[in-house]
C-alpha cells in the first residue's frame, strides 16, 4: 500500500513533466498539423541554459533560490523563444505548402542539429546540480517504508496545471487563441480575415518553445542531472503523451503524460524497470487500436 | 471620382495554368457589380486575386486609390474590404459566436456587439444557432454565417462569392434580399459572383462577363439582361 502510493506519487511527478513538454507538441500540431521531432530538445537547450544561467548567478554572488531560478528561468526561456522562433522561421516556414513529410524530415534534421551543438559545446558527459528545492512531507510510514512527497514533486504538479489552466484560457477565450485556431482550420481564410498568420504560427513556436523550457527547468531542478541525449527519450515519450491522450488536445496532453508516467512508474516498481518502456508503448498502440483520435482526441462529424 | 476598386490588366497564374488573362474592372462606391461566366472561367480566382492569394503577376489593383497589388493578404482586408468566399470557408469547429469575432478582427469589443446585433437583424437565424459550431449548421445556415463573419468588419467593399451555390429558392431570396437592403441602407459597396445570372443581373447596377479569364462583355445590369447572347448562353437552360 505504502509503496503503491510512493509509486502513484512517482508517477504523477514524471507524468507532469512529460504532459508539459507535451503541450508544445500539441500545440504545434494543433495550428500546422505538424510534428516539431525538435520540440524535445528545445527542452534538453532550455534545461542547459537553466543550468547555464544558474551557474552564472552563482558566480556573481545570487544565491537566493526563488530569485536566481526566476532570473534563470526569465533568461532561459527568453533565449528559448528566440530559438522557437529562428527554428520555425528557418527549418519550416520555407517548406510550407510543400508536401507533407518535408517539414518532418527538416523536423528531425533540427533535432540532430541541436543535439550536436549541445554536445559539442557542452560535453557528452552528464552535468549535475545539487538540489535547490529540498524537503518533503513525510505522509506514511509503514513497515519501515516511509512513503515521501517532496516539495519540488509538489512544485511540478503545481507549475504544470497553473499552465495547462493559463493555456486552455488563451485558446478558448482569448482573440490570440481564436486566431491560432482559425489558422488550424483554415489558413487561408484566417488571412481572408485579416490575420497575419505567419506572425499566428511564429508565436505558436515561440510560446511553445518557452513551454518546453519551463520542462527543462523543472527537469533539472528535479534530477539534478542533464546530458544532451534527454531531449530524444522525454521528446518521445511527450510525444506519445501527445498521441494517447488526443493530439491537437491541451488537457488531453497532459492526461496522456499522466497515463505514460504511471505506467512507467508502477511498471518498474512491481515488473522490470528494463522493460518500461514496452509496456509504456504497448498500452499507447493498444488504446490507438480503439481510440485512433486518442483519450480526448476530437472525431466531429462535419457537414460539407 | 475615382472607383473603389480598380483592376487593370491584371493577369494570374494557378502553376503553370494561367488563370486570367488581362481583366479590367471596375468598381465604385456604393455600387453592386456582378461578375458572370461559366464555371471555370475564373471568377473565383479574379475574387482572390483581389485579396492577394494568388497574387496577380502583371497588371495593378488599386483600392481606395492606392496600389494593393504587392500587398500581404491580411494586409490587404485590414483596408475595408471582406469576402464571403467560394465555398464558404466557415471555421467548423468554432460556434457560431467565435466565427462572427473572427470577422471582427482588430474591433473593440463595443464595436463588434454592434456589428453583431446588425447581423443578427439580417440573419435571425444565427442568432438561434450562437452556440453551436460551424459544421453543424444546414447550407444555408452556413451561407449565412460566412456574409455575416464577413460584414462584421464593416466593411466598405463586400467581395460576396456565389452566395447562392447549392440553397433553396427561398434562401436565395432572402440572401439577394439582404444584400439589396444593405446596398440601399448602407452604401455598402459589393462585387458578386454568380452562376446564377438572372437573379445577379437583377440586382446589380452593372456586371462583367468573365469568359476564359477575360472580360469579353460590360454594361448594366438591364443592358447585359436584354443581350440576345447573355440569353442564350447563360440565362437559358436551367439557371
Amino acid at each position: 500500500m505504502a509503496y503503491a502510493l510512493q509509486q502513484l506519487i512517482n508517477g504523477v511527478t514524471l507524468g507532469m513533466i512529460y504532459g508539459l513538454i507535451a503541450v508544445g507538441y500539441t500545440m504545434v500540431y494543433g495550428i500546422i498539423g505538424m510534428i516539431n521531432f525538435a520540440h524535445g530538445d528545445v527542452f534538453m537547450v532550455g534545461a542547459f541554459l537553466t543550468l547555464i544561467g544558474l551557474t552564472l548567478l552563482g558566480g556573481f554572488g545570487i544565491t537566493s533560490v526563488p530569485i536566481a531560478l526566476a532570473l534563470a528561468f526569465i533568461a532561459a526561456a527568453a533565449i528559448a523563444a528566440v530559438y522557437g522562433w529562428t527554428i520555425e522561421r528557418v527549418a519550416y516556414r520555407p517548406l510550407r505548402g510543400s508536401f507533407r513529410l518535408a517539414p518532418l524530415i527538416s523536423a528531425i534534421g533540427m533535432s540532430i542539429v541541436l543535439q550536436n551543438f549541445v554536445q559539442v559545446s557542452q560535453g557528452a558527459r552528464d552535468l549535475n546540480l545539487q538540489p535547490l528545492i529540498p524537503g518533503s512531507i513525510r505522509l506514511m510510514n509503514q513497515g519501515g517504508f516511509a512513503v515521501e512527497l517532496s516539495w519540488m514533486q509538489v512544485l511540478i504538479s503545481v507549475v504544470t496545471l497553473a499552465i495547462l489552466a493559463v493555456f486552455t484560457w488563451l485558446v478558448t477565450r482569448t482573440p490570440l487563441g481564436r486566431a491560432m485556431r482559425a489558422c488550424e482550420q483554415d489558413l487561408k481564410m484566417a488571412s481572408l480575415l485579416g490575420i497575419d498568420t505567419d506572425k499566428t504560427i511564429s508565436l505558436t513556436f515561440v510560446i511553445g518553445a518557452a513551454l518546453a523550457t519551463v520542462a527543462g527547468l523543472l527537469f533539472l531542478l528535479y534530477y539534478g542531472s542533464i546530458n544532451f541525449f534527454i531531449g530524444f527519450s522525454a521528446g518521445i515519450k511527450a510525444f506519445t503523451a501527445a498521441v494517447l491522450g488526443g493530439i491537437g488536445s491541451l488537457p488531453g496532453a497532459v492526461l496522456g503524460g499522466l497515463a505514460i508516467g504511471l505506467i512507467e512508474s508502477f511498471w518498474s516498481g512491481y515488473a522490470s524497470v528494463p522493460y518500461k518502456n514496452v509496456a509504456a508503448f504497448s498500452v499507447l498502440a493498444i488504446v490507438l487500436i480503439f481510440l485512433p483520435s486518442g483519450l480526448l482526441g476530437r472525431a466531429d462529424v462535419e457537414k460539407v | 471620382m475615382p472607383a473603389l476598386l480598380r483592376l487593370e490588366g491584371v493577369t494570374a497564374f494557378y502553376g503553370a495554368i494561367q488563370a486570367l488573362k488581362g481583366v479590367d474592372l471596375e468598381v465604385n462606391q456604393g455600387e453592386i457589380v456582378t461578375l458572370i461566366g461559366a464555371n471555370g472561367a475564373g471568377k473565383s480566382t479574379l475574387m482572390m486575386t483581389i485579396c492577394g492569394t494568388p497574387r496577380a503577376r502583371h497588371g495593378s489593383i488599386r483600392y481606395d486609390g492606392q496600389d494593393i497589388t504587392q500587398l500581404a493578404t491580411h494586409e490587404i482586408m485590414r483596408r475595408g474590404l471582406a469576402q464571403s468566399p467560394e465555398g464558404r470557408r466557415i471555421f467548423p469547429r468554432m460556434t457560431v459566436h467565435e466565427n462572427l469575432l473572427m470577422g471582427a478582427r482588430g474591433h473593440k469589443p463595443a464595436e463588434a456587439e454592434a456589428a453583431m446585433a446588425e447581423v443578427f437583424a439580417l440573419f435571425p437565424r444565427l442568432k438561434e444557432r450562437l452556440a453551436q459550431r460551424g459544421g453543424t449548421l444546414s447550407g444555408g445556415e452556413q451561407q449565412m454565417l460566412a456574409i455575416g463573419r464577413a460584414l462584421m468588419s464593416r466593411p466598405r467593399l463586400l467581395l460576396l462569392d456565389e452566395p447562392s451555390l447549392g440553397l433553396a429558392p427561398l434562401v436565395v431570396r432572402q440572401i439577394f434580399g439582404a444584400i439589396r437592403e444593405l446596398n440601399r441602407a448602407t452604401g455598402l459597396t459589393v462585387l458578386l459572383v454568380e452562376q446564377n445570372a438572372f437573379q445577379a443581373l437583377r440586382l446589380a447596377h452593372r456586371g462583367y462577363v468573365l469568359v476564359n479569364g477575360a472580360i469579353t462583355m460590360a454594361g448594366t445590369g438591364a443592358d447585359l439582361l436584354a443581350r440576345p447572347e447573355i440569353r442564350a448562353a447563360y440565362l437559358e437552360g436551367g439557371h
